[in-house]
């Protein structure tokens, strides 16, 4: 077995996730790899799993070695934000041409690592592998040490090709890569019985921005991120946090609970999306760090935080009550954010017709299923074709989801909301579940609805006796649409 | 006459260039009930499926055989197998176009004897048209991969004949135009009272249409017995380089003749297309060009102020960067740099010094100091870090609305392009300050340059 086929199979049998704690030590074994079907098959590869997981480091220079259907055809499409550098968001790949594929590739990566260095010299450089160098056996680990030893600068070797399986796999193979070569090898100038790290954080559309005052104000220092809007020095630093908080469902389960290993750090699983949760998660953080050794009264000054931001929260979320109370919705999506989002929009009074399950652990259905006291709405697969005609039968007011499915509500001529990692508006804390109830309420009372959902006059069954009265109206000059209504 | 220069760089910073498979799935989406299919790992779908979901903010069909570390080594005959029967059960589409990637080319996987030998064992597949294009992602670039999915449609779908339809044009359309441009190519021939078969047909399936169900496959489109029926085109009409080897192949086998229109774009191409038509329908330009063509001409008087010496940085694929080049050239701006994805006959002839086959960083530094830049959305962080005015154009256009309908081709596409690019000139026209008037000690540096302000221009002539 190679080195890359080892860490995948330890990872496929992380025992921290949940979904594998519920194996028999066989199943287990056998790992989580689920077979793909071919042509029916969606989703992103390993590689872009690692890179959705380590590029919001946005300091470091992420250099994909491989041809250029992988960077070429994805770069700075993601909404991770900085408050810094923005080297994060620039594209650089060894862009693989055949003499590379008939030689290798080893020369041209160096070099490549070389060129980045000598221009825009970032702290640190993180090289992805992709398939066809894994194909032809470039070994990059060899490349980062040498390049690495060569110009004093650390390089990192993320080797996630896509062909050894989903975005999921990708995510916790790129935190695989922080766990062997970064985390751990500095130390913090200085230190706090209040330092955490954030683990599953990408700050998307700048979410982290959203909570991170209500850390400040306790006193909570984040240490690191791992990794939105993250420095490489700060990341390196993390084995010195007390407390840990796992976001993003179970992505990075394995960074942290090899860091609890590791480095003692104890964690837990939390979501900041939705006002109880993300009241739940400053508490739970809170006990942690007493646990720890932080200051006793920090669980009483979270308590009187929680009490004045929930109270807020209602209160801006008190008007919408009224406008929602009883909307459908349809919430497509994976992982995190069904549950978090379920419980959310209950608080304001909408009902849930229907939650996928794609994608999640047997936790988050569990999970699901307790806040909407049934599992009758929860699909496994909704393909697009029944997904639409659902929408058209209006069996759902709204529909939240990623935007892959986008289009299948519009040309259903439903409102649609996006939710996922490429929404546009930051959705955590409590001033996030504000805006996610906003944005469903700007969507629902639209008017283009009630516009596009019309027919032409001439497709309507007596349109000629419409259009009749209409013209007699005009003439007598009184206001035509009003008796074309 | 421009030189032809390659980047040198071993990395590839900011790339213009997508990958040849991708541009193989966009010719395919162009079909009807077609249902394009890469073979290679699940991710390079992905990522061609989300770049297209954001340009045309549509839900694309696009499919793949799934191969992971194990299959790509043993071959992928049986994912190939299993994908093609899957996707007869589910979506059964028309036409499968059948695409390689780079892991499935660098392995050797004979595609064609794969398909032979399923061919054999499902006959079931029979009423489903596959058609194979060899498109490693380690060459070439996505306009690239649009003229081979092209050529190989007509080479295994087009028929020879000894019928004659002389009232039959075929389009060959390159993947810059927009399915706002084949519309307009399409009401041109039209109106000659000639019957376009344009392939492949993106104003048919990705113009922004309200199906009335959801399919897994593509609506709307070139359909097969269209394709088929080309062979007894009279005609055959290329616009960009890229389609030429298709219609020659088309020529080969059922002889029908044909032109290729290096642009569509700009007063002296429209004028020989329509004149080109007017000779194939054997009628008289109809009116409503005259009309066009004095309008055009007008624009060009309007905007001509408003273009001239303007310096321009455009980077594009080659048939892209021909058309946009020629046309602000021949509206009397220069060329400050131009860079491009992949080789072509034309570039050449691009109005430029030189032309450089590299990426946006190469676009950045020969930009500075440009009056606009000119590329797709990935232009967007260098715009912002020079402080030059941005004008989008190409795919991807993620983040502006209507990629799909705009209209470049043609007098009237000609006409909105005046307007578009000599607007944003117009809204960073420099107001003068009374800096500007000041006489410098030394003198400028250069005359191109320094002389349009007062005192600047003295100095240099
Ligand atoms: S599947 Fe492989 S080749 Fe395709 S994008 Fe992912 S890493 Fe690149």
């Amino acid at each position: 077995m190679s080195a890359l086929q080892q860490k995948v199979a330890s990872v496929l049998e992380e025992p921290g996730c949940a979904t594998n704690q519920a194996k028999g030590e066989k199943e287990r074994k056998a790992g989580c790899k689920k077979q793909l079907t071919p042509g029916a098959a969606a989703g992103g590869c390993a590689f872009d799993g690692a890179k959705i997981a380590l590029q919001p480091i946005v300091d470091v220079a992420h250099l994909v070695h491989g041809p250029i259907a992988c960077e070429g055809n994805s770069w700075d499409s993601r909404h991770t934000l900085s408050s810094g550098s923005h080297i994060y968001r620039t594209g650089f790949t060894t862009d693989m041409n055949e003499m590379d594929v008939v030689y290798g590739g080893e020369k041209k990566l160096y070099r490549a690592i070389k060129e980045i260095i000598d221009k825009y010299d970032p702290p640190a450089v993180f090289v992805y592998q992709t398939c066809l160098p894994a194909m032809i056996g470039d070994d990059i680990e060899a490349v980062c040490k040498a390049a690495a030893a060569k110009f004093g600068k650390p390089v990192i070797p993320v080797n996630a090709p896509g062909f050894v399986g989903s975005k999921n796999l990708g995510n916790k193979l790129g935190g695989e890569a922080l766990l062997d070569y970064v985390i751990g090898t500095r130390e913090p100038e200085y230190t706090t019985p209040c330092d955490i790290n954030l683990i599953g954080e990408y700050n998307v559309v700048g979410e982290l921005w959203q909570v991170k005052p209500l850390f400040d104000e306790l006193g909570i220092r984040i240490l690191a991120t791992i990794s939105g809007d993250g420095r490489y020095n700060d990341v390196a630093t993390a084995h010195k946090a007390r407390a840990a908080i796992m976001l993003c469902s179970q992505a990075l389960i394995n960074v942290a609970r090899k860091m609890e290993e590791r480095y003692g750090i104890p964690f837990f699983e939390g979501s900041f999306y939705g006002v109880s949760d993300m009241s739940d998660a400053l508490r739970k953080i809170s006990a942690l760090l007493v646990r720890q050794g932080g200051p006793a009264d920090l669980p009483e000054r979270a308590e009187a935080l929680i009490a004045r931001e929930e109270a807020k929260a209602w209160a801006r979320l008190e008007p919408y009550k009224a406008r929602l109370k009883g909307k459908r919705v349809l919430l497509f999506t994976g992982g995190v954010k069904s549950w978090s989002v379920v419980s959310a929009l209950q608080e304001v009074g909408m009902e849930i017709v229907g939650t996928s399950m794609r994608k999640t652990t047997a936790n988050d259905r569990e999970k699901v299923k307790e806040i909407m006291g049934t599992d009758a709405h929860m699909f496994d697969e909704l393909p697009p074709r029944e997904m639409y005609r659902m929408l058209r039968d209006s069996q759902a007011d709204v529909m939240l989801s990623g935007g892959r499915s986008q289009f299948v509500a519009l040309k259903a001529k439903t409102p649609w909301v996006e939710i996922n990692q490429e929404r546009h508006h930051a959705l955590a804390g409590y001033d996030g579940i504000v805006n996610l109830v906003d944005e469903i309420d700007k969507a629902l009372y639209n008017p283009v609805w009630q516009q596009v959902r019309q027919p032409a006059p001439w497709e309507r069954p007596d349109w000629e006796q419409d259009l009749e009265e209409w013209q007699s109206c005009n003439q007598e000059e009184c206001a035509g649409e009003v008796c074309h209504g | 006459m421009a030189e032809v220069k390659h980047s040198r760089k071993a990395c590839a910073v900011n790339p213009l260039k997508m990958s040849q498979p991708i541009g193989a799935a966009l010719a395919f989406l162009g079909m009807d009930q077609a249902l394009p299919l890469l073979h290679g790992s699940q991710g390079c779908t992905a990522f061609g499926l989300v770049l297209f979901v954001k340009h045309f903010r549509e839900t694309i069909p696009l499919q793949t055989t799934a191969m992971n570390e194990v299959t790509t080594i043993l071959g992928g005959l049986e994912n190939v197998e299993q994908a093609l029967v899957n996707i007869h059960k589910r979506a059964a589409p028309a036409l499968v176009g059948l695409i390689s990637t780079g892991i499935t080319e660098a392995k050797g996987d004979d595609v064609d004897g794969f398909l032979q030998l399923i061919r054999q064992k499902h006959p079931e597949l029979a009423d489903m048209e596959v058609v194979f294009v060899s498109t490693p992602d380690f060459a070439g670039a996505f306009q690239d991969g649009w003229g081979k999915a092209v050529l190989r449609m007509v080479e295994t779908i087009a028929k020879p004949s000894n019928v004659r339809r002389p009232w039959q044009v075929n389009i060959l359309p390159g993947c810059h135009l927009t399915p706002g441009d084949i519309e307009e190519v399409k009401e041109m021939v039209e109106a000659f009272g000639l019957t376009p078969v344009v392939l492949p047909d993106l104003s048919g399936s990705m113009d922004g249409h309200i199906p009335e169900t959801f399919l897994p496959t593509t609506l709307g489109g070139t359909r097969l017995d269209e394709l088929r029926s080309m062979g007894e085109s009279a005609y055959t009409l290329v616009i960009g380089e890229q389609g030429r080897a298709a219609a020659a192949k088309l020529k080969d086998i059922a002889g029908v003749p044909y032109t290729v229109f290096d642009r569509l774009t700009g007063l002296k191409p429209c004028d020989d297309f329509l004149a080109l038509l007017s000779r194939i329908a054997n009628t008289e330009v109809p009116p409503r060009f005259k009309r066009q063509r004095s309008q055009l001409l007008d624009a060009m008087l309007d905007g001509h102020f408003h273009f001239g010496k303007k310096k321009v940085a455009v980077a594009a694929e080659p048939d892209l960067l021909y058309a946009l080049t020629t046309f602000l050239t021949e509206m009397g701006a220069e060329i400050q740099v131009a860079v491009t994805s992949t080789e072509s006959p034309l570039l050449n002839r691009v109005p430029a010094d030189e032309v450089l086959i590299g990426d946006l960083e190469d676009f950045e530094q020969g930009a500075v100091g440009a009056d606009l830049l000119i590329t797709h959305a990935h232009g967007r962080q260098a715009a912002a870090r020079l402080g030059i005015p941005f004008w989008r154009s190409g795919l991807p256009t993620f983040d502006r609305l209507g990629a799909a309908h705009k209209v470049s081709v043609g007098y009237r596409g000609t006409r909105n392009l005046i307007f578009e690019v000599g607007n944003v000139f117009i809204e960073n026209l420099h107001e003068a300050v009374p800096d500007d008037f000041r006489p410098t000690a030394e003198p400028a540096a250069s005359c191109g340059t320094g002389c349009a302000h007062g005192a600047a221009a003295v100095a240099c002539h």
